[in-house]
C-alpha cells in the first residue's frame, strides 16, 4: 500500500492538529535551556499548576507551558507566558528543583527576542 | 559445631539480616546476628499483608523466624553496631554498650528508615487528624478497623504517591520502588473491606516494575474500581466540615483539581537508616548521593564494600522489595563465603 493510500484511511494527521517536531522552532527552547538549565528537569507532575494562583482563575498552566516550550509551539506560548504573575509559589512545590519562575521570565524574554529577530 | 568454624557478624536483623544469618548458619558458619530492636523482623513486623498477592506478612515472618532458629546463630537484640574495623585477618565490630566482637567477616544489613512524613509539612501529617502514612494504614489493617480519627467510617480515601521520594525538596531524588504497588495493594484492601468507600490514587508515574505488579494494577481498576489521577498533590487543608481538601493538577485533563477526602494516606518512601548512616560514617564506608551505601560495583559487585571482609545485604544499599532483599542477602552470603575460602 502506498503512503498516499494509507493517509486516506486516517493514518495521517491534519496539519492544524500536528506538532511537527522536525520543522518546529527550537530557538525558544534552546534559549530557555541556556538561560535556565533547570528547565530540563521537569517531569510534568503538575505540582506547580496545582499550587498556581493564576491558574486557579484563568487557564494558565506552567506544566503545559513547559511542554509547549519543548515542542516549539510558539504561537500558543506567546499568549500563555503573559498570564503568570511571577509570585513564585510554584518554586516551593517543584520536586525537581526547577527555577519555575525564571523559566517564565526567560520564556517571555525569548519570545520578545524571537519577534525582534534577535534569537 | 567445629571450633574452627568461621565467625560472621550480621549487622541488622531485618529481612536481609535474617536471611543472610540463616544461610550462613546452614553452611556451617558461626553467626552473630545483631538487631537494634527487641526482636528480629525489621519493618516486616508492622506489615499486615504483602504485595502483589496480598498474602499475610506472617507467612514470610514465619519463614524467616524458622531460618534463624539454628544452633550456629547467636542473636543479640537491643544492640546497635556502631563501628566496623578491619584488623589483620579479622574484622572488629564495636557494639553499643561498649563491647566488641571479633569476626572473620561482617555482613551489613542495616536496612532503611521510612520517610518521616512530618517533613512534608504541606501534607499536614501530625497537623490534621486524618492524614496518615501507609504504615499507619497497615496498622489499621492489623487491628481490623479502618477509621477516621473520630472513629467514623471514611467515605473517600486518597493515596498520595511519592511522599519523600523523587522529591528534591526533601533531598531524596531516588524512587523508593515499592510505594506504588503498596498503594495499589492497600487501595484494593480498602475497597474490599469498605465497599462503599471511594478510593483515589494520586501518582506521578505508576512504577509497576515487579512480576504481577502490573496485573495487580489492572485488577484494581477492573474489579475494585480504584481511581487514578495523574498529578502531584501540592497541599492539603481542612474545611469547615472538618474534611480534608487537597489541591492537585489533573495533568491529563490539564486543569487544577480540588477534592475533599475523609482520610489521606501518604505513601512514605525509603531512606538510608539513621543507624546505618552513623555506622557508615564511623567506619569509613562510602555512601552515594542518595545516602545509601555505595557498593563496589553497581552491576557485578553489588554486595561489596571497599573494606576487606565487609559485605552488604538488602536495603542498606538501595530500596528493594522483599523478594529482591532475600536474593541480595543470599548473594551477600555467596560473596562472604568466597572471600573466606580464598583467604
Amino acid at each position: 500500500m502506498s503512503v498516499k493510500q494509507a493517509n486516506r484511511f486516517g493514518f495521517g494527521i491534519n496539519q492544524s492538529r500536528l506538532i511537527n517536531y522536525d520543522t518546529s522552532d527550537r530557538k525558544v527552547r534552546e534559549y530557555v535551556t541556556l538561560m535556565e538549565p533547570s528547565f530540563r528537569l521537569c517531569f510534568a507532575c503538575g505540582g506547580c499548576t496545582a499550587a498556581c494562583i493564576a491558574g486557579q482563575h484563568i487557564s494558565f498552566n506552567l506544566r503545559r507551558m513547559n511542554t509547549l516550550i519543548r515542542r516549539g509551539e510558539i504561537d500558543l506560548l506567546r499568549d500563555e507566558v503573559t498570564r503568570c504573575m511571577l509570585c513564585g509559589k510554584c518554586l516551593l512545590v517543584c520536586p525537581r528543583g526547577v527555577n519555575t519562575r525564571n523559566v517564565v521570565a526567560v520564556t517571555a524574554e525569548a519570545i520578545r527576542k524571537l519577534d525582534n529577530n534577535e534569537l | 559445631m567445629k571450633e574452627t568454624a568461621k565467625h560472621v557478624i550480621v549487622a541488622g536483623g531485618g529481612v536481609a539480616g535474617m536471611e543472610a544469618a540463616g544461610s550462613l548458619a546452614e553452611m556451617g558458619m558461626r553467626v552473630t546476628l545483631i538487631e537494634k530492636g527487641q526482636d528480629p523482623g525489621g519493618h516486616l513486623l508492622q506489615w499486615h499483608a504483602l504485595f502483589p498477592d496480598r498474602r499475610p506478612a506472617e507467612e514470610v515472618r514465619g519463614y524467616l523466624r524458622q531460618k534463624i532458629e539454628h544452633e550456629n546463630i547467636n542473636i543479640i537484640t537491643s544492640t546497635v553496631v556502631e563501628k566496623i574495623m578491619h584488623q589483620g585477618h579479622d574484622v572488629i565490630v564495636k557494639l553499643s554498650g561498649g563491647t566488641e566482637e571479633r569476626a572473620d567477616a561482617v555482613i551489613v544489613a542495616t536496612g532503611f528508615d521510612l520517610f518521616d512524613a512530618h517533613r512534608k509539612e504541606e501534607y499536614g501529617y501530625g497537623i490534621y487528624d486524618n492524614v496518615i502514612t501507609s504504615a499507619d494504614l497497615e496498622d489499621m489493617f492489623n487491628k481490623g478497623k479502618i477509621a477516621k480519627a473520630d472513629g467514623s467510617v471514611p467515605a473517600r480515601i486518597g493515596f498520595i504517591h511519592c511522599v519523600g521520594s523523587r522529591d528534591e525538596k526533601v533531598n531524596n531524588n531516588h524512587c523508593s520502588k515499592v510505594c506504588c504497588v503498596t498503594a495499589v495493594k492497600q487501595a484494593i484492601e480498602v475497597r474490599k473491606k469498605l465497599p462503599a468507600c471511594e478510593v483515589f490514587c494520586f501518582y506521578m508515574d505508576m512504577r509497576m516494575y515487579g512480576p504481577y505488579y502490573e496485573e495487580l494494577y489492572r485488577e484494581s481498576q477492573e474489579f475494585h474500581n480504584v481511581n487514578y489521577i495523574r498529578g502531584k498533590v501540592s497541599e492539603a487543608s481542612v474545611n469547615i466540615n472538618n474534611r480534608l481538601v487537597i489541591k492537585v493538577e489533573d495533568t491529563l485533563a490539564g486543569r487544577p483539581l480540588k477534592m475533599e477526602l475523609d482520610l489521606m494516606v501518604l505513601m512514605v518512601g525509603m531512606e538510608m537508616s539513621k543507624s546505618g548512616a552513623r555506622l557508615a560514617e564511623a567506619s569509613g564506608l562510602e555512601t552515594g548521593i542518595n545516602r545509601f551505601l555505595e557498593t563496589g560495583d553497581h552491576h557485578f559487585g553489588n554486595n561489596l564494600s571497599r573494606i576487606n571482609g565487609v559485605f552488604y545485604a538488602g536495603t542498606c544499599t538501595a530500596p528493594m522489595n522483599i523478594t529482591d532483599t532475600i536474593s541480595h542477602a543470599r548473594a551477600a552470603v555467596a560473596e562472604t563465603v568466597r572471600y573466606l575460602n580464598g583467604r
